[in-house]
């Protein structure tokens, strides 16, 4: 990821379905060992830097529980 | 731009919702609030009507607009006269397959006929997923649910297809896999003076998927490898059923009405 | 839209005709004897005046229509009989539970079930109270001639946006279709809807002594929150909490309930001290008038006492008559009014005249009241 881009996940509005993991193009994402307060596993960035802000996983969240920042320079 | 931090800050209310992990519900609200925000319109323009089931949830209390979340089946004449009495007012229709090919079946026909300006989301499941997962106008042959434990011996309908018989004049059917294709149909629904429905399956992974061994992912791939944008007889058809010009109820009252003032 | 005048003309129309003048810009409804000449009329006059009419799919369409209508800040209505009132009790709850201001007429005929379609009865009585589901107070009020079909209908009005409810206009055939003299007034006095004043949100509770919320438009930019679920002040749905269900249930009772001196209405004659009080209402009550009249004549002390108000029932009044007098109930119907009279005035001294199809004559009544009192 450019330095220029955050993911930040809601791990309260969070319910790991999985879907932002799976339609991300480029395997940003991956399922944490840690649980959130529902007891689900929500996604980690774990390859920023393959991120390019493409926003399929803001698209496909059911839960409006991920969000793409660009940061402006 | 359209992104979900703007999205959510203007179109989301009372989240997290009670939906399942992974439901189909959280992504319709998403597609029509940015074909809301695409369309140009002011949110106060907006009104949203449902009935009752999960659907009938995604609008309220979840969606940012004005909502009257009314009885089961009855969506479409609630939203008949929101729209007759204010026709400067953009209604959507969030429903259920059960709340509106089911019970509500001849309100809906009757809204197709009129080609009042409603646009109509029949959110799809397959079945009565809120009361457990009792079968539905739309489950399939044979398949089993929980009032059908040795296979539904009734078929199912096409309610786009009867929609579209019946006169609107915009049909589609989508799948939450396709959301660009959704959120594009939804703003043309908008955009359309006339009856427009949208028939959206969507996955219900604790009534159906969990039967199935599939999960709210499972399901969206299996729309993924079952639907097709072109005629293919193995394929559920995606795409516009029905496009055509009509005249609209709402517009032929006011013409009347603007027939009597004396200029 | 008639102009001000004497006019000769059925009660449908004279209820027609008072909507139009009470300020109905919305009528969605389905044909059905012997409701029809109130969308007949209303069809073709109504757009004249800036209305929407619309013939819907059924009777469940058609109060569905009308509550949407409402929130859009018209004034609605509906009519109806029997048949069409039994489809639309579930959307009657819901205008309750909403707070929807509107009017259903239900021009009663002979039941249960299809009955005599074309025939006066007052079956409906304790449906348009207790019809719908769970626990409410509703207003239903009760005209006897056609100029009262013109009255009430506006009453009706302004009941429904005064207290924010539907109001029920419990009609029967022999007034909707009588045809007789109505006069029409120039003006007639209209009720608007409370309004929020200033920067509200709470649109579904309030402290106010008359237990009545303010009413926004869809369009104000207030992004209701309208639900028939059991909802917090501002709309939020609350299907498990004791205090969400309690305190909005026990208001919307209380907002019948605590302003009935307001809302009650009633016509009396030669109450105080009468032997006997012949109680009636409807169509049914102009022969038993006249039966007490007759009574009179012949030197009797009998009183008469006709509810305007169904519901909420002229009950103190009732009570107080039921202390001193003999009561006999004369009604177009076996069981229309007769549990909430009877609990009123108790069962003691309690008669009932009923009848069934049609009519009866003055001295068919006047024999009964003879009976009773010898």
């Amino acid at each position: 990821m450019s330095e220029k881009i955050k993911i930040k996940i809601d791990r309260e509005f969070c319910k790991g379905c999985g879907i932002c993991i799976k339609y991300c193009p480029r395997d940003v994402l991956d399922e944490s060992d840690d649980l959130n307060q529902y007891d689900n596993h929500f996604p980690e960035v774990v390859r920023s830097e393959r991120c390019i802000s493409c926003r399929r996983c803001e698209l496909y969240c059911p839960d409006f529980a991920i969000e793409v920042k660009e940061e402006k320079e | 731009m359209i992104n979900a931090e703007m999205i959510k800050e203007k179109y989301v209310r009372n989240h997290p919702s009670p939906f399942c992990p992974g439901c189909g519900g959280g992504m319709v609200l998403n597609a029509m609030s940015r074909a809301v925000e695409k369309s140009g319109l002011e949110k106060e323009d907006v009104a949203a009507v449902s009935g009752i089931g999960c659907a009938a949830w995604i609008p309220s209390p979840h969606w940012r607009v004005d909502t009257l979340h009314t009885t089961h089946g009855r969506a479409v004449a609630f939203a008949s006269g929101i729209k007759i009495a204010n026709r400067d007012l953009e209604v959507m229709v969030v429903s259920g397959d059960g709340d509106c090919a089911g019970i509500g079946g001849n309100h809906l026909l009757h809204g197709a006929r009129n080609n009042i300006d409603l646009n109509v989301l029949m959110v799809n499941n397959g079945l009565y997923a809120m009361t457990g997962g009792q079968v539905a106008p739309t489950t399939e042959h044979g398949e089993e649910t929980l009032t059908t434990p040795h296979g539904n011996p009734s078929s199912s309908f096409e309610a786009a297809e009867v929609v579209k018989a019946a006169g609107a004049s915009h049909v589609a059917r989508w799948t939450t896999y396709h959301m660009d294709e959704l959120i594009e149909e939804v703003e043309k629904a908008i955009n359309t003076e006339g009856f427009s429905f949208i028939e959206v399956l969507a996955q219900c992974p604790t009534r159906k998927g969990k039967k199935e061994g599939m999960d709210g992912l499972d399901m969206l791939e299996w729309y993924k490898n079952n639907t097709s944008k072109e005629k293919d007889r193995d394929k559920l058809y995606v795409g516009t059923l029905a496009d055509i010009e009509r005249p609209e109820l709402t517009q032929e009252i006011y013409r009347q009405i603007e027939g009597f003032r004396g200029d | 839209m008639m102009n001000p005048g004497e006019y000769f003309i059925e009660g449908n129309i004279a209820c027609a005709e008072a909507a139009m003048k009470a300020g109905v810009k919305f009528f969605g409804g389905y044909p059905i004897t012997p409701a029809s000449e109130i969308m007949n009329h209303l069809s073709d006059e109504l757009p004249k005046v800036g209305g929407r009419f619309v013939q819907m799919e059924d009777e469940i369409a058609s109060i569905a229509s009308v509550i949407g209508s409402s929130w859009t800040g018209l004034k609605s209505m509906t009519a109806t009989s029997g048949p069409g009132f039994s489809l639309m009790q579930e959307n009657l709850g819901y205008a309750v539970m909403t707070e929807t201001p509107c009017v259903i007429v239900n021009v009663q005929r002979a039941g249960p079930s299809t009955g005599q379609a074309t025939k006066p009865g007052t079956g409906d009585v304790m449906q348009s109270r207790f019809g719908s589901q769970g626990d409410y107070e509703i207003i239903a009020l009760s005209p006897n001639s056609a100029q009262e079909m013109f009255d009430q209908t506006v009453r009706a009005f302004n009941l429904a946006e005064r207290y924010r409810t539907p109001v029920v206009m419990l009609a029967d055939a022999g007034v909707g279709q009588m045809r007789e003299k109505v006069t029409i007034p120039g003006e007639v006095e209209g009720e608007e809807r409370k309004r929020p004043t200033s920067d509200e949100k709470e649109f579904f509770d309030t402290d106010d002594e008359d237990y009545v919320p303010p009413m926004p438009d869809f369009g104000d930019g207030y992004e209701l929150l309208v639900t028939g679920s059991t909802h917090l002040g501002d709309g939020t749905r609350d299907t498990a909490s004791f205090s969400a269900q309690d305190r909005l249930v026990r208001r919307l009772v209380a907002k019948i309930e605590e302003n009935r001196t307001e809302i009650e209405d009633w016509e009396e004659h030669h109450v105080e001290g009468a032997d006997l009080v012949v109680v009636s209402y409807g169509s049914m009550s102009r022969p038993a008038k006249g039966a007490v009249q007759k009574a009179r004549e012949d030197g009797k002390d009998v009183g008469f006492f006709r509810p305007k108000t169904m519901w909420p029932s002229p009950e103190k009044r009732l009570k107080e008559i039921g202390k001193n007098s003999k009561v006999l109930l004369v009604e177009l119907s076996l069981r229309g009014y007769r549990m909430e009279v009877e609990r009123c005035v108790g069962s003691e001294d309690f008669y009932v005249h009923d009848r069934l199809n049609s009519l009866p004559t003055i001295e068919e009544v006047h024999q009964k009241i003879e009976e009773v009192l010898r």
